[in-house]
């Protein structure tokens, strides 16, 4: 059967249980356009190429499937560079597809001509670019398959105009052939039994889950190993999610911007166990006292995450799967459920460090930012999808809403991507349309790609917007506090717009509350509302973020008010 | 007085690894972004195609501390196109470089200067009137020494090619 290369390129998609691809047309990929006209293969019409990858994304992180978008070429594919690099930096599996000039034009700057496998070389797991309709359909089968394999990562897919239009025959390979488990990782079991060994001998053992456990869909493994073990669990920005906020085990975030338990236990354990994690400046501060006194285990899928920034005692090169589970059955085997007592005075300094660091809020008659991520996470139970964006809006997220399970925390963590965090809401919305999804912004940020408003609009997606408005970049003014004399150079934001209006003006609910006591009702009013709405709360604009890490010291080193 | 760089290039040493990769054509920019990308140096490349049409053997000469060049090593696994990396580390493994150096020849220096170029193992692969081009191979110490050794001749031109290791 011959088909034209469009015709190909949507029949694998759908062979690749695709159900959504977010994108934007032009020229470059109208034949595939026209293919989904006569698919009717659900596509959502963003405003922005850069949009559609963050929801792409938000689609993957929230389902752990991979995210497709679709743009042109061109400025269509340069304005999917941010997502593709926050994507890859979070290892967040997607596969983008970008519009391609004809291969005749290639190299002779045609109009909407860009070398985009070229531009995004340095920030996909892999690109490619099809140069005959012949090599279609096995080129995006292997895309899928190393966008969700081993460390997962953005793959992009180059598709020029005339080999879209060519003609060859469609023999509908397989996709099971590059189907991941065929090519799982061997797990050194010797390594596992060694980690079984220094965990038992352990007194003050710590574990540090990373992003890796909810990518390898291990936080069942990881809780019932930390709560065999009694183990103390830590969980990085992007772990969040990956271990319940209601565990008594729970320390909090660890670093920059982490609880002074978490801190303090990282760097008094005698054991770090770190799953899935690979100690980023924001979470280890000055490596050289990163805890000092422990010996690390680091388990990771990517051998190239270990040794890298911090010396490990026994690295596991492994899925973070399957290595908790081997370690679990090593703990079920050999009988080793700890009984309170032997953790007590371990968990007890960790108890008193908690103590230590609460401290009241310090009311001045302002809607406190932090009170309004409290409210909001007792309201939804900790059961929503909650999307950040970049900034205070997103460590307050992190250090005050109660995550309870994984794929729920939807962030830009690596590559701090402002804008990010409204079209992964979308994102996630269109994946669980009855679910409760939220992004918590600030006014900076929201009003990078605002534009998507239209999106969720237009599909009626229920997404809850929360500005927290202080007028300011806020995390930007915080450092220009602390580190810059006060000197506020270009942070104030002034002229925003009115984001009640703006938000009807495209057809959402807009709601603001200005006072303490209006907190509660304006949250309980959108949660109800099975429409885009928009919440505008003027927060205290000199609320900064603590506790705080300075940039280079040590962790144990924190402001904490 | 030495500066950082020198000093840790001091401590360093060269590195050299082959790669084993898919003939593709912008497999070459991949391995060259990574050092790029990541910091590390490159001091000389070459690339060609091996038995197989579909493999191309990389060779790159880098400097750095085992723990750089492990990490060096990790990194080019993680590229798709990368089917095998080894690390040459002197032990059995044999390192060669092409030299090609354009000498002038006058009536005066001619002998003289084609008996240096034999004696030093260089052949000469092209002679006409006022000069002419002999090829070295050896260890990059060894084309160093014979450069070296060259100097005063009335070289006018050279070409150097990156290290081949097996």
């Amino acid at each position: 059967m011959k088909l034209k290369g469009a015709q190909i390129f949507i029949r694998s998609l759908i062979a690749e249980d695709v159900d959504t691809i977010f994108g934007y047309p032009g020229g470059a990929v109208l034949d595939i356009y026209d293919e989904i006209f006569k698919e009717r293969l659900r596509h959502i019409l963003v405003r922005h190429e850069q949009g559609g990858v963050h929801a792409a994304d938000g689609y993957a992180r929230a389902t752990g499937r991979v995210g497709v978008c679709l743009v042109t070429s061109g400025p269509g594919a340069t304005n999917t560079v941010t997502g593709i690099a926050t994507a890859y930096m979070d290892s967040i599996p997607m596969v983008v597809f970008t519009g391609q000039v004809a291969t005749p034009y290639i190299g002779t700057d045609a109009f909407q001509e860009a070398d985009i496998t070229g531009i995004t070389r340095p920030c996909t797991k892999h690109n490619f670019l099809v140069r005959r309709v012949e090599d279609l359909e096995q080129t995006v089968h292997e895309a899928f398959h190393i966008a969700r394999s081993g460390r997962p990562g953005p793959v992009l897919v180059d598709l020029p105009k005339d080999v879209m239009q060519a003609e060859t025959d469609y023999p509908a390979l397989s996709p099971s052939t590059f189907r991941d488990e065929e090519t799982a990782l061997h797990l050194d079991q010797d390594a596992i039994q060694r980690a079984y060994g220094m965990i038992k001998k352990s007194k003050r053992p710590v574990i540090m889950a990373g992003g890796g456990v909810i990518g390898a869909k291990a936080a069942e493994e990881l809780r019932s190993f930390a709560e065999s073990a009694r183990i103390p669990v830590t969980a990085t920005l992007m772990g969040i999610g990956g271990f319940p906020g209601t565990s008594p085990l729970w320390l909090g975030m660890p670093g920059m911007h982490g609880t002074y338990q978490a801190n303090m236990a990282v760097s008094h354990c005698d054991l770090l166990v770190v799953a899935g994690a690979r100690f980023s400046d924001r979470v280890t501060g000055k490596t050289a006292t990163f805890a000092p006194k422990a010996k690390i285990i680091q388990i990771d899928i990517d051998a190239a995450s270990i040794d890298k920034v911090v010396r490990t005692e026994l690295p596991v090169v492994g899925d973070a799967k399957q290595a908790l589970a081997f370690l679990n059955t090593l703990l079920a085997n050999n009988h080793f459920y700890l009984p309170e007592e032997e953790r007590k005075a371990w968990l007890g300094e960790i108890a008193q460090w908690k103590t230590e660091a609460r401290r009241p809020l310090r009311r001045n008659g302002t809607i406190k930012p932090q009170e309004v991520i409290r409210t909001l996470s007792d309201l939804t139970g900790g059961d929503a999808i909650i999307a950040t964006e970049v900034g205070q809006n997103q460590m307050w997220t992190a250090q005050h809403y109660c995550f309870t399970r994984p794929n729920t925390f939807l962030s830009s963590g690596g590559l701090g991507t402002m804008g990010y965090g409204f079209p992964a809401a979308i994102g996630a919305q269109v994946a669980f349309p009855e679910r409760t999804v939220i992004d918590i912004a600030g006014d900076g940020s929201i009003q990078m790609n605002i534009q998507e408003l239209a999106t969720a609009v237009n599909y009626r997606l229920p997404v809850k917007v929360i500005i927290l408005n202080n007028g300011h970049l806020g995390m930007v003014r915080q450092w220009q506090e602390l580190f810059y004399g006060k000197r506020y150079s270009h942070t104030v934001l002034t002229k925003s717009p009115d984001f009640v209006k703006l938000a009807e003006s495209y057809g959402a609910v807009g709601l603001r509350a200005d006072k303490p006591e209006e907190v509660e009702p304006v949250l309980t009013q959108g949660l109800s509302l099975r429409e885009t709405v928009v919440m505008d709360f003027t927060v205290d604009q000199e609320e900064s973020v603590y506790p705080m890490v300075n940039p280079g010291a040590s962790i144990t080193e924190m402001r904490l008010y | 007085m030495i500066g950082k760089q020198s000093e840790e290039r001091m401590k360093s040493k060269e590195q050299v690894l082959s790669l084993i990769v898919r003939n593709r054509p912008d497999v070459l920019a991949r391995v060259a972004g990574i050092f790029s990308g990541r910091g590390f140096n490159i001091e000389n490349i070459s690339a060609n195609i091996t038995p197989d049409p579909g493999i191309t053997r990389i060779t790159i000469v880098t400097w750095g501390d085992t723990a750089t060049v492990e990490k060096i090593e990790k990194q080019m696994k993680k590229l798709v196109d990368v089917r095998r990396v080894t690390h040459m580390n002197g032990e059995g493994s044999v390192r060669r470089e092409l030299l090609l150096i354009r000498a002038a020849l006058n009536n005066e220096n001619e002998d003289e200067v084609i008996f240096l170029i034999e004696g030093l193992g260089g052949r000469i692969i092209q002679k006409d009137h006022g000069s002419c081009i002999a090829e070295f191979t050896g260890s990059s110490d060894d084309i160093n020494g014979i450069l070296n050794r060259l100097d005063g001749i009335g070289m006018e031109d050279l070409g150097r090619s990156g290290t081949v290791a097996l």
